[in-house]
């Protein structure tokens, strides 16, 4: 089963459209509150990053299920520059545009499985999934 | 030419404006035809088709002002931009059909009376299609303003206590403003603790607690202690797996708790007097 959406992230207010789809869709799967606000925040910050850095790119936002578990899986992916070092930007505190720094590391704590696949020239791809316990 | 033309549509207007109607109710997904009372549709249809026909006479351009007025109506009901776009091909369908059929139009002048149509329409269709986005971006700007406004005001509450109810997405140009005001209000109103209530705030991510953290140490700078509150439980938790230090401030659950401690911290508090 696959059930899925997309949102273009061009401009900043595209963010709040990409994490309003997000919430509904966790809230369709049956995402408690604290869980939806997890996945929420996550697209708001994959979302961010490809805002702040690529330019523009594309949240896509699934519905997912694998051997009996339902989740909700987030694919952000963008033709942006790419990331030269993976290793230091999930340092907790690495930032290059002045910000906290807990971005990256924090969308893979708040959420179950993280990827990320980037060549520098090429872009990034970062997929996430969250399952419903 | 012309004039045969006007003439035949004018002659034949009651039917062009009755198959129009039957036509635009076909349409799918339609809700306008259908909803409302019966006189606004035929007053609107009736409008509708005078604003298609006005600029047929060769003297007479199209009048800019009654279609401004004529989309703003059609904006407030509700039409989409495609409604509008089908309705304006529908009525040249209708009308072209119309004079086919009593003969206006024969084999003999089709061509010059395409080229005419094409001349009738296509402008027409550009200053409306044109006229309803520009009423659509007023309404997008006006909406702006009005959310630039929601925006953050510092409010005082007690002598030395303010507090600045957050609500809403924060954005940069938004976190711009509420550190202007954070600042010009705690010096103005001479505060001492400030209070900031995000409730309202749906998503914490990154970029709105670095916002805060700034503020924060902003209003430090000019002398005063500032106080999140309102943090909703699964808040929390996004903020804590995020890993962004808050350590250095006080934090409350609710406006009240924090209201308490800002009493506090300027030595008062709130001691309840026994009513007679």
């Amino acid at each position: 089963m696959n059930l899925g959406s997309s949102v273009e992230i061009i401009t900043e207010w595209d963010i709040v459209a990409a994490r309003q789809l997000g919430r509904n869709e966790a809230k369709q799967v049956g995402f408690g509150t604290v869980d939806q606000a997890r996945i929420t925040t996550a697209i708001s910050e994959l979302a961010r990053n490809i805002y702040l850095y690529a330019g523009k790119g594309k949240i896509e936002i699934e519905r997912i299920s694998e051997a009996g578990l339902v989740g909700i899986k987030i694919i952000a992916s963008d033709e942006g520059p790419g990331i030269p070092d993976l290793r230091k930007v999930m340092e907790d505190g690495f930032t290059t545009s002045g910000g906290l720094g807990a971005g990256m590391p924090g969308v893979k704590r708040l959420m179950d499985e993280f990827k990320v696949i980037s060549e520098v020239g090429e872009g990034t791809t970062i997929i996430t999934t969250k399952w419903l316990h | 030419m012309n004039k045969l033309m006007v003439e035949s549509i004018n002659e034949y207007m009651d039917e062009i404006i009755e198959r129009w109607t039957t036509r635009m109710k076909e349409e799918k997904g339609e809700r306008f035809f259908h909803f409302m009372p019966d006189h606004l549709v035929d007053k609107t249809s009736r409008e509708f088709a005078e604003l298609m026909t006005s600029n047929i006479r060769e003297t007479s351009s199209i009048d800019s002002d009654k279609i401004n007025e004529f989309t703003e109506k059609i904006v407030r009901f509700g039409w989409a931009i495609k409604f509008v776009n089908k309705a304006i091909d529908n009525f040249s369908n209708v009308v072209f059909e119309l004079l086919e059929e009593k003969d206006v139009i024969t084999d003999e002048n089709l061509r010059r009376f395409i080229v005419l149509f094409s001349s009738w329409i296509n402008p027409l269709r550009e200053s409306i299609i044109d006229a309803y986005s520009t009423e659509w971006e007023r309404t997008v700007s006006l909406q702006k303003i009005a959310l630039q406004e929601l925006s953050a005001s510092l409010i005082p509450v007690f002598e030395k206590i303010s507090v600045m109810p957050l609500v809403g997405t924060i954005d940069t140009e938004r976190a711009k403003l509420i550190m202007e005001n954070l600042l010009e209000g705690v010096v103005s109103q001479r505060a001492e603790v400030v209070l900031l209530d995000i409730t309202g705030v749906p998503v914490v991510d990154t970029m709105v607690a670095h916002h805060i953290i700034q503020a924060a140490d902003a209003v430090r700078l000019v002398g005063a202690k500032c106080m999140l509150v309102g943090i909703r439980p699964e808040i929390a938790q996004t903020i804590v797996a995020l890993g962004i230090n808050l350590n250095e401030f006080t934090t409350k659950s609710t406006l009240q708790r924090g209201m308490q401690a800002a009493l506090g911290m300027t030595n008062r508090e709130i001691v309840e007097v026994n009513g007679q």
